[in-house]
């Protein structure tokens, strides 16, 4: 994985309540057997008209947000169902980082294991970076995870909390699986043991 | 110390704790499907990855798979190649598989229970969300993404923080009338989509010690809705009497030793739960959904609300924005919407019980002349033992389509969807904007008033159906 590094970008306003995964991408564009090219379909009910066209009323479709790095969502962002769709395609359309109140446990989960950063803070925090990212002329945020900030265009600083295990992973760019098979031997004897005390499991 | 059901599963399968809680747990169950699995075994093969432990795997296509005409092949194309790709992956990996033609074929978490795979005391996976319906046995339960399919398809373990421990304790009794579907609307009505987020909810009281497995699979299906990754139900003589001499449970003093294991889950009195919701089932009704959220309930009886009325901006907009979706009008009765589709099936309503239930309000009735009406059995299992009871006929009878398992309309991936503006009665879980079908309209009912809406063309109480 790419190591998640201080970036400056584009925070577009989405303040909508639980969104879902199947607002996020909806279940048409699943049947993908990759983990690329679904930025395109983002959002896709919201985002395009019937006839294919761009609705010039959703924000993702608006100069400066056609360009976002950022999210600033809703309370219960990303809820529903499982699939990693959802982290995927807003990685590709170019989302490095959500910023909201609440996230559903699944997708907030997902998004680490592809470079995404979910932020939550708190509502008025929140509602603050609302109002910075609706300022057209100058809705860049900078996201720094080493030291935990978000930092608004006015110079205020809103400070984070994430679990550390996770910034390290996204920080240096650390492959799960590999850290995993660090523990091998534990493993083996788990199941050793395991398999003498409940033979059918 | 004191421990609850969850406690005692996750501290049975630690295999190692970093200080910050941190977690390697170990996997006993994974089973897998076609939509969320080519991504992960594409994983394995680009870093020469082996299938850990193929015998605690299972795999099924279930969410592309056609419910009609099925010697054709899968028509679309995209999802065809979905299932020819796990095709390939469990041949190559060496992974148990239904296919598509096996009787045992059917919607992940019909055939776990189904066939023993599931059992008490387990910790099990797969990459969907409703795979809460297993922790109904008094297992440990729940959705994954594709990275975490392929980490335990590599390692039979999983990084987990441990969640907290809440309580959904029911009092009293349900009305006759109200099933497990109405309950579990009900509860989601209440604590709202993200009232379980962080949590394991295990579900207890009187009113589900009466219920059948299938009633309880259903309740625990539904956890996700209420924004958990995981529902329980502590194990029970009807857990062990359902999982008797199902293929896959252990057999003979095996079976004597499991089911001793089995009764030391429940959790133990005094143990500690951090949040705790009391649900009064006398207050209970049939309950239905209105909205595009599952937490957009109302009483059969009852009404549309009205957006004016709620003071928080945000939540007025989300409540407009469900009634114009929805094509309702604020303080309309809900008994007089009319419905043109009606869908029983889905991995929280195609298990025989729910079969019978709507059979039994069926029986010697016609399908309303505006409505689609189709059953979805959740196997080929569930559909051989109804075809055995003769309640292929009734609903064929009455004018309903009688399918191939699948998880069909329930997220339209398939053939069977809806077109724009339809609306349905479903027996499925989720009513999100298109999830059936882009422009669809979704209400989730129980397979009862599925049965009585399809005679009726509207929602409709079963009572008035006679």
């Amino acid at each position: 994985m790419e190591k998640f590094n201080t970036f400056k970008g584009i925070a577009a306003p989405f303040n909508i309540l639980n969104v879902d995964t199947d607002k996020i991408i909806p279940k048409q564009f699943l049947t993908t057997i990759k983990r690329t090219g679904l930025g395109r379909h983002v959002f896709d009910e919201m985002r395009y008209k019937k006839d294919g066209s761009e609705n010039p009323n959703f924000v993702l479709n608006q100069k400066p947000y056609d360009k976002s790095n950022i999210l600033i969502v809703g309370d219960n962002f990303g809820c529903g169902s499982s699939r990693e769709h959802a982290p995927w395609a807003l990685k590709d359309f170019g989302i490095k980082c959500i910023i909201s109140t609440s996230f559903a446990d699944i997708f907030y989960n997902n998004s680490f294991k592809n470079g995404l950063l979910p932020i939550m803070v708190t509502k008025d925090e929140r509602d603050a970076l609302l109002e910075d990212a609706k300022d057209k002329e100058n809705p860049e945020i900078e996201i720094d995870l080493e030291n935990q900030e978000i930092r608004r265009p006015n110079g205020g600083k809103i400070k984070f909390k994430i679990d550390p295990f996770r910034k390290k992973c996204l920080l240096e760019g650390l492959d799960d699986i590999g850290l995993t098979e660090l523990h091998e031997n534990k493993i083996k004897s788990f199941e050793e043991s395991r398999s003498t005390k409940h033979p059918w499991l | 110390m004191s421990k609850t059901l969850y406690d005692k599963i996750w501290q049975s399968h630690l295999i190692n704790e970093q200080d910050d809680g941190t977690s390697l747990i170990y996997i006993d169950r994974h089973l897998v499907h076609e939509v969320t699995s080519p991504q992960a075994f594409e994983g394995l093969r680009l870093s020469n990855r082996k299938v850990n432990s193929p015998k605690r795997t299972l795999a099924v296509a279930d969410h592309n798979v056609p419910t009609l005409d099925r010697e054709l092949g899968i028509k679309e194309e995209d999802s065809r190649i979905q299932v020819e790709e796990l095709d390939k992956n469990v041949e190559e990996f060496q992974i148990p598989y239904f296919n598509m033609n096996d009787t045992r074929q059917g919607i992940v978490h019909v055939i776990g229970p189904e066939q023993g795979f599931t059992q008490p005391g387990m910790t099990i996976v797969c990459g969907d969300s409703h795979t809460a319906t297993h922790g109904a046995f008094g297992s440990l339960a729940f959705g994954i993404g594709t990275s975490e399919v392929e980490h335990v398809l590599a390692t039979q373990t999983l990084i987990q923080k441990k969640a907290m421990n809440m309580l959904i304790n029911i009092t009293g009794n349900l009305d006759k009338i109200v099933t497990s579907k109405d309950l579990i609307l009900y509860i989601i009505g209440k604590i709202g989509t993200a009232g379980g987020t962080g949590c394991v909810i295990e579900y207890s009281g009187n009113a589900l010690r009466d219920m059948s497995m299938e009633s309880r699979m259903t309740i625990c299906n539904m956890s996700i809705e209420a924004g958990a990754r995981a529902g329980m139900i502590a194990p029970d003589d009807i857990t062990f009497n359902y999982l008797y001499e199902k293929p896959m449970v252990p057999k003979n003093e095996d079976w004597d030793k499991a089911v001793n294991w089995w009764k030391t889950l429940p959790s133990d009195s005094g143990a500690k739960f951090d949040k705790i919701v009391d649900i009064d089932a006398t207050k209970v009704t049939q309950t239905i959904t209105w909205g595009t959220s599952p937490e957009e309930i109302v009483s059969i009886d009852g009404t549309v609300p009205n957006p004016d009325k709620i003071s928080d901006e945000v939540k007025q907009n989300k409540i407009k924005r469900s009634i114009e979706y929805m094509g309702l009008t604020p303080g309309q009765k809900i008994s007089d919407v009319e419905i043109n589709t009606v869908f029983i099936g889905s991995c929280t309503n195609s298990r025989i019980e729910d079969i019978r239930s709507a059979a039994e309000i069926i029986k010697g009735k016609k399908v309303s002349t505006n409505v689609k009406a189709l059953v979805v059995p959740g196997s080929g299992l569930v559909k051989k033992q109804a075809e055995e009871e003769g309640l292929d006929v009734i609903f064929k009878h009455a004018g309903f389509e009688w399918r191939e398992p699948g998880c069909s309309m329930c997220l339209a991936m398939n053939s069977d969807k809806l077109n724009e503006g339809d609306r349905c009665a479903s027996t499925s879980n989720r009513n999100f904007e298109g999830r059936q079908g882009k422009g669809g309209r979704t209400h989730l009912v129980s397979p009862e008033i599925a049965a009585a809406s399809a005679i009726t063309g509207k929602l409709t109480d079963p009572r008035n159906v006679t």
